[in-house]
């Protein structure tokens, strides 16, 4: 064994050690026959014929070398090596030829890695610093009505977190909000709110300070510390080493400052960088709708767990609905009808990795198919050059060469190309795996954070793209040379007709996919825009353009509820009394925010709910003059005034699908329903409109007075023509007229607001834009170069037809024509399979058919100009021909 | 050439070239040809040639151990000799062609 091991090594070794070796052998060879032929002279022999039996005696000289080198090296490696120079001498010199092939791969390749990187780094490693996230799994609620998850109530978590045997741990991590003030400039900074064990969870262990202790997750407000990021710590705090023990006032608590978190660790949320993180029992101060850890039926925490190793999903799975249906039992008041389950990250319903998951998967869809364009096009520009060097290949054929060394000779100059490729491809990966932030509309003091992650799994995953890449494309030429006819070749030259030729069929094949896989990006991408459009021109059922909102929090600048009663009145004074403004109103939450609106149980006077409901219902604390300035007309009843204030009867303004769930047809106006164990009069019904989503179904929703509530509404909503700038800076200058310490956030319009809310499918529309014109360029450059081979491959027809009298136009009909059948069967081909892919996009389509005839016409024209264009100049350099000089020649 | 025939022939030169460097001691290459024509009695008819490729072969497994040097006549070439792993091969390849040609006589002999 250990001789085999050794003359192993010896040859490996001998691979780099060629020329002293090869040296060597002609020196040793050299010497024997040297005294051989000494030998035969001293017998007697001429040295003529002393050298010729010397020679003879030792059998071929050049035999022998071939024998001893494949002794000394290894022969696979050394052909590998050969085939290797080859494919790099062939490609130097080509350079026009390999540039393009590069390009067109590494595109190919490094639109591939970008998404699998993204989808890494976003979907299923998303926490970077967080320890075993392979284990971890999303938990939240699930009703009757809401099969898609909602939040969890923190008495539930416990439970949970009490009886549950297959999780290492359970945390919760709900995202929440402040403002801190720099300077005169407030900033929105997002935090989260989590259990105790958090830290310890998740295993990262704050760089400074502590994380939380136990039990500091209980009790009313009873624990005001924070662990604050790195950034954080940086920016603000100027990296100061004394941080821990500091304070800091968040939503007007001070809070002492007891840890920081380590560089790189951006919390446990994807899509969005947290700034701070506090403990569960500080709710109160960062959620709407007061204290609720003891409240069974107040659901707002989102929740992890990580799964003992060896424990299936499905196992954590039935263990949380044992758990959940025991509670339903223990609980029925609040928890009737109810589950917790759980989603792997990649399908988490709380954070952005929901609204991505959809465009990333149609992504990879896409960037396969952009893969493909590229393999055909690299196939074609091989098979064009296969039949330049068919006469080479004859030739290896005919001096012995068996197929499958051509074969492997041809698969090496793939793999060259497509290695290429990958290192481009993963440049462009790597350039390109932040670039999802930049798709998504900025957002005042939010850090968008979405990286992508280039570990070992997206490596292998491209090097696999990389490898398939190899055998599409080298494949192609490959198969060429099985049909090489050698006798014939040798003979002929070649003298084509314009698609007169059969060998032809392969290159048009590869066309005709391109055009068909272009053609499906077109609708995929025409379709999305489709729905981009729709979704942001679809009413919302208040007024986008005419209303700007903004925001002056008053809570974490230290304001008692009185003051700041007194401020807003004093600023919605002042801002109604600007030019300009024609009305304005203070609410608690602006609809399509992140910012969810309170839920809560409530009572009907009069309703029975159904043995398993618990009526829940979302609602709005909105000032006076609301509906008017937001524009949401009211169908019965009045609006809300300022005589709704904390001494006047409670009242409420529901919305028809409200109206309709809960009075069935009776008029509501004057009617009761009961929150929080108080009765308020129902004096409005307000016309549906949109509040977490555009795309949400209509949904029971109710308002109640700011100032019969919890009077900490700091929106702002304006109904004015002005522009958002100039009422930037007019509403920062009453703001700060009133107190120099507070400044207002930025100002924007209802749209922007939809807008932003709908940043997933405008990302969506732009990366499938972006693409699927890729694909065009590439089928484009296919096309030309098919139809540019044709034309240049059958000059001879061409002249021809020219000396016998075809005019210019008839050659240019020719060549045209022919393009353009070849398109027109890729479309059909296109259109059949768009018909059936499309159906894919399902979600991400808002009220447009995955077979909207606008989109495939659209697509149909723009291939189709797209085609002639590519066809055209070929065409005319077609009609260039000169028949004299083609006929002589 | 079918390779069952050619393992054979290129084990027994393997056995006589290690046989050879045993009784003379550091050879090149014409030396060990010589040598093993003239002991078979130019019964063996080798090409000298096909010697080189087994010498590789047997240094490679460090059997033979190579080093260029002077001959006779003055000329420069590269001596062989057997390294003790050689002689160890040497034996036991000695003992299992006794072996294999005892078994094939008898064999021989009783049919």
């Amino acid at each position: 064994m250990s001789a085999t091991l050794r003359s192993i090594v010896q040859r490996l070794t001998a691979l780099f050690r060629r020329r002293r070796l090869e040296d060597d052998l002609d020196d040793e060879l050299r010497s024997h026959l040297e005294m051989s032929a000494e030998v035969n002279l001293r017998k007697g022999m001429s040295p003529a014929d002393a050298r010729r039996e010397a020679l003879r005696s030792f059998g071929g000289v050049e035999q022998t070398k071939e024998i001893y080198r494949e002794q000394r090296g290894l022969p696979m490696i050394e052909t590998t090596w050969q085939d290797l120079r080859f494919a790099l001498r062939m490609l130097r010199r080509s350079p026009g030829f390999s540039l393009l092939a590069i390009l067109c791969l590494t595109l190919g390749i490094g639109a591939n890695a970008a998404v699998f990187s993204w989808i890494e780094g976003i979907l299923f490693r998303p926490y970077p610093a967080v320890a075993h996230q392979e284990r971890l799994v999303a938990i939240g609620g699930t009703s009757r009505d809401e099969p898609r998850g909602t939040p969890l109530s923190w008495p539930d978590f416990q439970d949970l977190q009490r009886s549950c045997t297959l999780c290492e741990t359970l945390f919760v991590s709900k995202i929440t909000g402040t403002t801190l003030s720099i300077g005169d400039r407030a900033e929105r900074t997002t935090g989260s709110i989590v259990s105790a064990n958090y830290f310890d969870a998740i295993g990262v262990p704050p760089m400074l300070g502590r994380g939380f202790l136990p039990g500091e997750d209980r009790g009313q407000s009873a624990h005001p510390v924070a662990v604050i990021s790195h950034q954080l710590w940086q920016g603000r705090f100027k990296g100061d080493s004394a941080i821990v023990g500091k304070t800091q006032r968040l939503n007007g608590v001070i809070h002492t400052i007891v840890g920081v978190a380590p560089e790189g660790f951006f919390g446990t949320f994807v899509g969005w960088g947290m700034q701070f993180w506090v403990p569960a029992s500080m709710e109160d101060i960062f959620e709407a709708g007061g204290y609720k850890l003891e409240d069974r039926g107040a659901r707002w925490i989102e929740a992890y767990a990580r799964l003992k190793p060896g424990v299936t999903l499905q196992q954590g799975q039935q263990e949380f609905a044992a758990i959940s249906g025991r509670l339903e039992v223990e609980y029925p008041a609040t928890n009737r009808g109810r589950a917790i389950r759980c989603w792997p990250l990649w399908q988490t319903p709380f954070n952005n990795a929901g609204t991505l998951l959809p465009t990333l998967e149609i992504m990879l869809a896409v960037v396969a198919f952009v893969l493909l364009i590229a393999c055909a096009n690299v196939g074609n520009l091989l098979l064009v050059r296969s039949f330049a060097r068919r006469h080479e290949m004859s030739v290896r054929l005919a001096v012995g060469a068996g197929r499958a060394r051509l074969w492997k000779q041809l698969l090496t100059e793939g793999l060259v190309l497509s290695l290429f490729g990958a290192a481009g491809g993963l440049l462009v990966a790597y350039w390109c795996r932040h670039a999802l932030v930049l798709l998504f509309p900025a957002r005042g003091g939010v850090q968008m954070h979405l990286p992508g992650e280039i570990d070992w799994r997206v490596l292998a995953l491209s090097a696999g793209v990389c490898l398939a890449t190899t055998l599409l494309m080298g494949l192609v030429p490959a198969l060429q040379t099985g049909k090489i006819d050698l006798a014939q070749s040798m003979k002929m030259e070649s003298a084509g007709v314009v698609g007169g030729r059969a060998r032809a069929w392969a290159r048009s094949g590869l066309v005709l996919v391109q055009v068909s896989l272009s053609f499906v990006l077109l609708v995929g991408a025409g379709l999305l825009m489709q729905s981009l459009l729709k979704v942001r021109t679809a009413s919302p059922g208040f007024n986008t353009r005419g209303v700007q909102d903004t925001a002056i929090d008053l809570v974490s600048a230290g304001y008692t509820p009185a003051r700041a009663q007194t401020f807003q009145d004093a600023l919605l004074e002042r801002v109604r009394a600007l030019p300009g403004v024609e009305s304005a109103a203070f609410a608690k939450m602006t609809p399509l925010s992140y910012v969810s609106s309170a839920t809560a149980p409530i009572v009907v006077d009069g309703y029975q709910p159904r043995p398993e409901e618990s009526p829940t219902v979302e609602y709005n604390e909105v000032g006076d003059d609301y509906f008017a300035t937001m524009g949401i007309p009211l169908l019965a009843g009045r609006e809300f005034t300022r005589a709704d204030d904390e001494k006047a009867a409670l009242a409420a303004v529901v919305n028809e699908t409200m109206a309709q769930r809960y009075w069935q047809g009776r008029n509501p106006l004057g009617e009761r329903l009961q929150l929080k164990g108080r009765w308020i009069q129902v004096v409005g019904v307000a016309k549906d409109s949109k509040y977490s989503s555009v795309r949400e179904n209509a949904t029971p929703f109710f308002f109640v007075p700011l100032r019969q509530n919890s009077l900490r509404g700091s929106v702002l909503n304006i109904r004015t023509p002005l522009a958002p700038q100039t009422m930037a800076t007019a509403i920062a200058r009453e703001v700060h007229a009133l107190d120099s310490n507070l400044a207002p956030y930025e100002v924007i319009t209802m749209q922007e607001q939809l807008d932003r809310s709908t940043s997933a499918q405008m990302v969506a529309v732009t990366l499938v834009g972006i693409l699927s014109a890729l694909a065009l360029v590439l089928a484009a450059i296919g096309l030309y170069g098919v139809m540019s081979y044709a034309v240049s491959q059958s000059t001879r027809e061409l002249g021809l037809r020219m000396a016998l009298g075809a005019g210019t136009s008839n050659l240019l009909c020719l060549v045209l024509s022919r393009g353009l059948a070849l398109t027109g069967a890729g479309l059909l081909l296109g259109a059949a399979t768009a018909l059936l892919l499309t159906r894919l996009l399902g979600n991400l389509l808002y009220k447009v058919s995955p077979r909207d005839p606008l989109a495939f016409g659209t697509a149909f024209a723009v291939m189709g100009v797209v085609s002639l264009a590519a066809s055209f100049l070929p065409a005319w350099r077609a009609t260039r021909t000169d028949p004299a000089q083609v006929l002589r020649g | 050439m079918p390779t069952s025939k050619s393992e054979v022939l290129q084990g027994t030169l393997d056995l006589l070239t290690l046989k050879t460097l045993d009784s003379v001691g550091p050879m090149h290459g014409f030396g060990i040809a010589l040598r093993i024509q003239q002991v078979s009695k130019d019964l063996l008819q080798l090409n000298q040639g096909t010697l080189y490729p087994a010498l590789l072969r047997l240094e490679q497994r460090g059997w033979l151990a190579s080093k260029w040097g002077v001959s006779e006549n003055n000329r420069k070439a590269k001596f062989y000799s057997l390294t003790r792993a050689g002689r160890k091969q040497l034996e036991e390849e000695a003992e299992s062609w006794d072996r294999m040609s005892a078994m094939i006589n008898r064999v021989l002999r009783t049919t």
